[in-house]
């Protein structure tokens, strides 16, 4: 079995399986060759890897001398079978990508797809796509903490953890008919409008999680035991976080306050009161403080933008992109062409290409989108942030021991899905 | 010796062993039960009224699986290493007294099986034998994985030994006798040694923690680190054995901090109604299992180094300074009792708490994390 390594300086391929020492001698040290250090294969199949990321760490007693991470176990070519899909069915495919932001992918998907037809989107569609949105940071970040605290043993947060989430869940249900795979957001505005009860809903949420927020907090944040295990570890430089083009709360740990909400606004952030939390320590802790504080600035987002939510239409009136409403079909011959010109045959795009890329709970989530004057992307490229991010894992690791890279893996928060895609 | 006396040991080890096995049953489902409350679930409710039935359907499962040793295994020591586990957690209890004596056909039944005169020296020597068990384990099944579960287990025996050590130490000292039996008794008139030596039961039930592998100590088999640790690779009846193990020695050592500290059978009522005796000392295990269970809930997990730090750097030296100044008090008042004795041993406990935040701050303040 051949089995592509991601090296620090690209790709590779080589053999693992072989066990032969002198074929992964680049990728360790002189002394495993010697015999003086053990060569640990951790995952894929690993509780701790979260998905399957495989691991081929390099011991000296329980320290880590080196760290090489093998991706690749989950790939799904989602990019390439993008490509043989018309643009409103291809978005179904960027829900599977990073299954804890669907509506995060859907957004920066709708939006590459807006800017390339250039297709308007009405502010009532904007409102909730950011209240969307931001509840989907919330449940992605939940996760996050329910799984690293895991990592470390904190096993009660977790269950706390996806006790809230479920709420956010249930909100997706309501307006979207599923749970996690929502595709909710469309080109040129949302599938529908929200239900009602759905402001109700997010109210009922708004009030309910500060609280618990608190809860996590006081499991958590002034445990001496977490602080032992997170405090200084992994630590991250500024230069290093730049150099490696790292982004998300990895690098707001650091210092950073590069935030795609705040500097380059989309969906009408801008409207928006709310910070960026930085730490300037770098280490998991930092980045345990940040993703929580994270929390509270969406709680924030979402409460303005559902006291502000306009009336309104929440798709575009474009009917050569948008099918039209479902009363109109009846009644205009003109509607029903579109309807059907629409989901028969979908829309052209015209020959350019877009890049445009929204913040992720986990960075800076790109797509590059060209078109081809055809119904069907030419190609489509996402720049993922846990793929990115990931990299950064064996420079964090060294030296540190097994436990800790465990912590190290869950604050850098990879999915599996948005690295292999 | 008569043949009565003979078959009174061998009907009481056969209860005793009964009572362990049942109490390892549903202390599994003690903890799932009360895991799943503390952690907003309901826990296991499917298997016959309330779930009661569980630790059988557990039971059944685990049997039925299929047993496989690993072909580099080192076969031997393999399938040695779960008995040599879950034996000396068994045997351990044989010197915990139970009761007082009782009437049973006329008879005068003591409801302790061995009431020996060094009972505390046996618990140390018993109880460490149990590690091999985990450090053959791991060795023997040449599996990396397993074998960093085992030298973990190893090196957190070596560490939390003396310190439990020093706190079984101090009933001895207090009480002037190593058996369980008098150590119980010297606790009657309601003064519980807890009273007088909280920071002591502290460190025992610390120490205890760390013996049994439990969280917050739960290196050997850190699952979201080692996979399973030492067991990664048993299956069916032999990794039952190890749970087993685990799960009495649990009891086990919640039954010796209630009989050292909190006056075992003692209570209320006891010395008209000796049979009250069995029954207090279950509410006071079931208490401390449930302070185990509840450690389990909410602390994260030690890291293998901050763990050996803790351990020699500050759990050590404090039990040691507090063994040290209890026996100064007690060669002081040696006829003190109560009251008197409570007092002196009150600024013992104080002075010992301030050199335990001292060297928490030594200790553990300046901390290297990489190498």
């Amino acid at each position: 079995m051949r089995t592509p390594v991601i090296l620090e300086d690209g790709m590779s391929n080589v053999t693992l399986s072989a066990v032969s020492l002198d074929e992964i001698k680049h990728l360790v040290s002189d002394r495993a060759i010697e015999g003086e250090t053990v060569l640990l294969n951790m995952g894929p199949q690993h509780p701790s890897t979260h998905g399957v990321l495989r691991l081929l760490l390099e011991l000296d007693g329980e320290t880590i001398v080196n760290c090489v991470p093998d991706i690749g176990f989950l790939h799904t070519g989602v990019e390439k079978n993008m490509e043989a899909k018309r643009y409103l069915q291809a978005e179904v495919m960027t829900d599977r990508l990073d299954y804890l932001n669907t509506m995060g992918n859907n957004l920066v998907y709708c939006l590459a797809v807006e800017k390339l037809v250039d297709l308007d989107v009405p502010p009532r569609a904007q409102a909730i796509r950011v209240i969307m949105t931001e509840l989907q940071r919330i449940a992605s970040h939940l996760v996050w903490l329910a799984t690293h605290a895991l990592d470390l043993g904190a096993m009660s947060v977790f269950l706390y953890c996806f006790r809230e989430r479920e709420n956010i869940l249930d909100i997706m249900e309501m307006v979207s008919g599923q749970r996690m795979m929502t595709t909710y957001f469309r080109p040129g505005g949302l599938w529908r409008d929200v239900p009602v009860g759905f402001e109700e809903a997010v109210r009922q949420f708004l009030r309910l999680f500060p609280a618990r927020i608190e809860q996590y907090e006081d499991l958590l944040t002034n445990n001496p035991i977490f602080i032992d295990r997170t405090k200084g570890i992994g630590v991250l430089s500024k230069e290093d976080a730049l150099a490696w083009g790292l982004t998300g709360p990895i690098i707001r740990g650091s210092g950073i306050p590069y935030d795609l909400r705040k500097v380059q606004p989309y969906s009408g952030y801008e409207q928006y009161d709310f910070d960026v939390p930085t730490r300037e320590e770098g280490d998991v802790y930092a980045r345990y403080l940040v993703r929580m504080e994270e929390m509270r600035q969406s709680l924030r987002i979402i409460r303005q933008a559902l006291d502000g939510l306009p009336y309104g239409p929440v798709r575009s009136n474009n009917r050569k992109f948008v099918p039209p409403p479902r009363s109109e079909i009846g009644t205009s011959m003109e509607a029903l062409i579109h309807h059907f010109k629409i989901w028969t045959d979908g829309f052209p795009a015209p020959k350019n290409s877009v890049f445009i890329s929204v913040e992720s709970p986990r960075g800076e989530l790109g797509v590059y989108l060209e078109g081809d004057g055809g119904n069907k992307p030419y190609r489509v490229h996402f720049r993922t942030p846990s793929f990115v991010n990931l990299q950064a894992l064996p420079m964090l690791s060294k030296g540190h021991l097994v436990a800790d890279l465990v912590g190290i893996i869950g604050s850098i928060d990879i999915v599996l899905g948005d690295v292999d895609r | 010796m008569d043949a009565a006396l003979i078959w009174e040991w061998v009907i009481k080890s056969v209860i005793i062993l009964l009572i362990m096995l049942t109490g390892f049953a549903y202390l599994t489902f003690y903890e799932r039960k009360a895991l799943a409350r503390i952690q907003v679930r309901i826990g296991p409710n499917r298997a016959g009224p309330g779930g009661w039935l569980q630790p059988v359907a557990d039971g059944i499962k685990l049997i039925f699986k299929e047993e496989l040793i690993p072909g580099s295994a080192e076969k031997v020591t393999f399938i040695l290493a779960p008995i040599i586990t879950v034996v000396p957690a068994l045997v351990i209890t044989a010197v915990l007294p139970w009761g007082d004596t009782v009437q049973i056909f006329g008879r005068q039944v003591s409801l302790s099986l061995a009431n020996i005169n060094v009972g505390v020296l046996y618990i140390m020597a018993i109880a460490s034998i149990a590690v091999y068990g985990i450090v053959l384990a791991g060795w023997s099944s040449n599996n990396k994985y397993a074998t960093m579960g085992g030298l973990r287990a190893s090196a957190q025996m070596i560490s939390y030994e003396l310190a439990l050590g020093t706190a079984f130490a101090l009933p001895v000292l207090l009480s002037g006798s190593m058996s369980l039996k008098d150590i119980t008794v010297a606790q009657g008139g309601g003064w519980w040694y807890i009273f007088l030596q909280p920071v002591g039961f502290f460190i025992f039930i610390i120490a205890g923690l760390a013996e049994v592998n439990r969280s917050p100590f739960d290196l050997p088999e850190a699952e979201q680190e080692l996979t399973a640790g030492y067991h990664t690779e048993y299956s069916g009846m032999k990794f039952a054995l190890f749970y087993m193990g685990e799960y009495i020695k649990m009891i086990a050592v919640s039954a010796f901090a209630a009989t050292f500290f909190l006056g075992g059978y003692q209570g209320p009522g006891v010395t008209q109604y000796p049979w009250l005796g069995p029954l207090y000392l279950f509410l006071k295990i079931f208490v401390l299992l449930f302070w185990m269970i509840w450690m389990r809930a909410t602390l994260p997990r030690f890291r293998y180094d901050r763990l050996m730090a803790f351990g020699w750097k500050v759990l050590f030296p404090v039990s040691f300074a507090n063994l040290l100044l209890t026996a100064v008090v007690v060669i002081i008042w040696p006829q003190a009792s109560g009251l008197a004795l409570f007092v002196p041993l009150m600024v013992v406990n104080v002075l010992v708490l301030l050199l335990a935040t001292v060297l928490m701050a030594a200790g553990l303040g300046g901390k290297k994390n990489v190498a």
